[in-house]
C-alpha cells in the first residue's frame, strides 16, 4: 500500500481544489497530442488533428480531456487503495483501447506541466512531488492489468 | 526526431526572451528536480545544501542554465558543439544519461509555471525535442 505524508495529501487535495477541469483537462490532452504526435493514434475518429490550432479547437478532444481528467476523482476519493480503484480502467485500456501504458506517463507529464502553468509559484517543488507522486501511483495502476 | 527550421526559430525566439531569467530558471529547475526527483540527489553528496535555492543549487542551476543557452546558439551542430560538455558528463561526471530526461521535465515544467502565456503548446514541443536532442549531444561520448 502506499503512504501519504499529511503534507502530501494535503498538497494533493490543494491541487484540485485550484483545478479547472473543463480548462485544464481539454489542455493537457491537446498538449500531449502536439506534444508527443504518435499519442494521436488513439484518436483517428476525432476529427481534425492536422496541426496544433485544430487539435486546440477540436470539441471532441474537449470533451474527451475533461472525462480523462474526471478520472483522476476516483483515485483522490480512494487514496488508500489507488491501485484496486483502477482494474476496470486497466482493463479498459489494455484489451479494449490497446493503449500503450507508456502514454499514461505522458500525459502525466503534460498535467503537470499545465497544472505548473496555472498555479506558477504556488506549485513549490513540494506541492509537484506530492503530485506527481499521485499521477505515479495512478500510471501504475492502469497498467496493472496488462498482460 | 529532428529539430526543423521551424522548431529552430521557435526555441531561439523563446530562449532569446527569456534567457535573461537564466538564474532563476536554472535554480528552480535543479530544486524542483532535487526535491521531485529524490534519487538525483546522489550526484551532489558533496554539497553542503540540497535545499531549494541554496547557494549550492543556486550556483549550479546558473551553470546548467548557461550551458543550455549556449546550446541554443549552437542548435545547428549540437554534437559538435556540445563535444566538450559531453566528454564531461561522459568521463568526469558520469551522470546517468536517464537523469537527462528528468531534468529536462523539471525545465519545461518551470518554463510553464514561469512564462505560461509565452510557453504554448507549439513552443513546449520545441523545446521538449530540443531537449532531447541537447540530452542525446551530451550522451555523444558515454559509449
Amino acid at each position: 500500500m502506499v503512504e501519504w505524508t499529511d503534507a502530501e495529501r494535503t498538497a494533493i487535495n490543494f491541487v484540485f481544489t485550484k483545478l479547472d477541469y473543463d480548462s485544464v483537462g481539454p489542455e493537457s490532452l491537446s498538449r500531449c497530442l502536439i506534444v508527443y504526435p504518435w499519442t494521436q493514434r488513439y484518436f483517428g475518429g476525432f476529427g481534425n488533428l492536422y496541426n496544433a490550432e485544430a487539435i486546440l479547437s477540436n470539441p471532441m478532444i474537449a470533451a474527451h480531456g475533461i472525462t480523462v481528467l474526471h478520472g483522476l476523482d476516483r483515485a483522490l476519493n480512494n487514496m488508500d487503495d489507488i491501485k484496486n480503484t483502477y482494474t476496470q480502467l486497466s482493463e479498459l485500456h489494455s484489451e479494449k483501447l490497446h493503449v500503450d501504458p507508456d502514454n499514461f506517463r505522458l500525459l502525466a507529464d503534460c498535467l503537470v506541466v499545465v497544472i505548473a502553468g496555472r498555479l506558477g509559484t504556488d506549485f513549490t517543488p513540494e506541492m509537484q512531488a506530492a503530485f506527481a507522486k499521485f499521477l505515479s501511483v495512478v500510471v501504475s495502476a492502469l497498467g496493472r492489468q496488462y498482460h | 526526431m529532428s529539430l526543423t527550421a521551424k522548431d529552430k526559430k521557435i526555441v531561439k525566439a523563446f530562449f532569446g526572451k527569456v534567457g535573461g531569467q537564466a538564474a532563476d530558471i536554472g535554480n528552480d529547475a535543479l530544486s524542483r528536480m532535487i526535491v521531485v526527483y529524490p534519487q538525483t540527489k546522489t550526484y551532489f553528496s558533496h554539497w553542503k545544501d540540497l535545499s531549494p535555492g541554496s547557494a549550492d543549487v543556486r550556483r549550479h542551476g546558473l551553470t546548467v542554465l548557461t550551458g543550455l543557452l549556449e546550446a541554443v546558439d549552437k542548435i545547428d551542430d549540437l554534437v559538435g558543439g556540445l563535444l566538450n560538455l559531453s566528454e564531461l558528463h561522459a568521463f568526469t561526471l558520469r551522470v546517468d544519461p536517464a537523469n537527462f530526461k528528468t531534468l529536462s521535465h523539471c525545465i519545461l515544467v518551470v518554463l510553464a509555471g514561469m512564462f505560461p502565456a509565452e510557453f504554448t503548446p507549439e513552443v513546449h514541443v520545441a523545446v521538449d525535442k530540443f531537449l532531447a536532442k541537447v540530452a542525446l549531444a551530451l550522451s555523444e561520448k558515454y559509449r
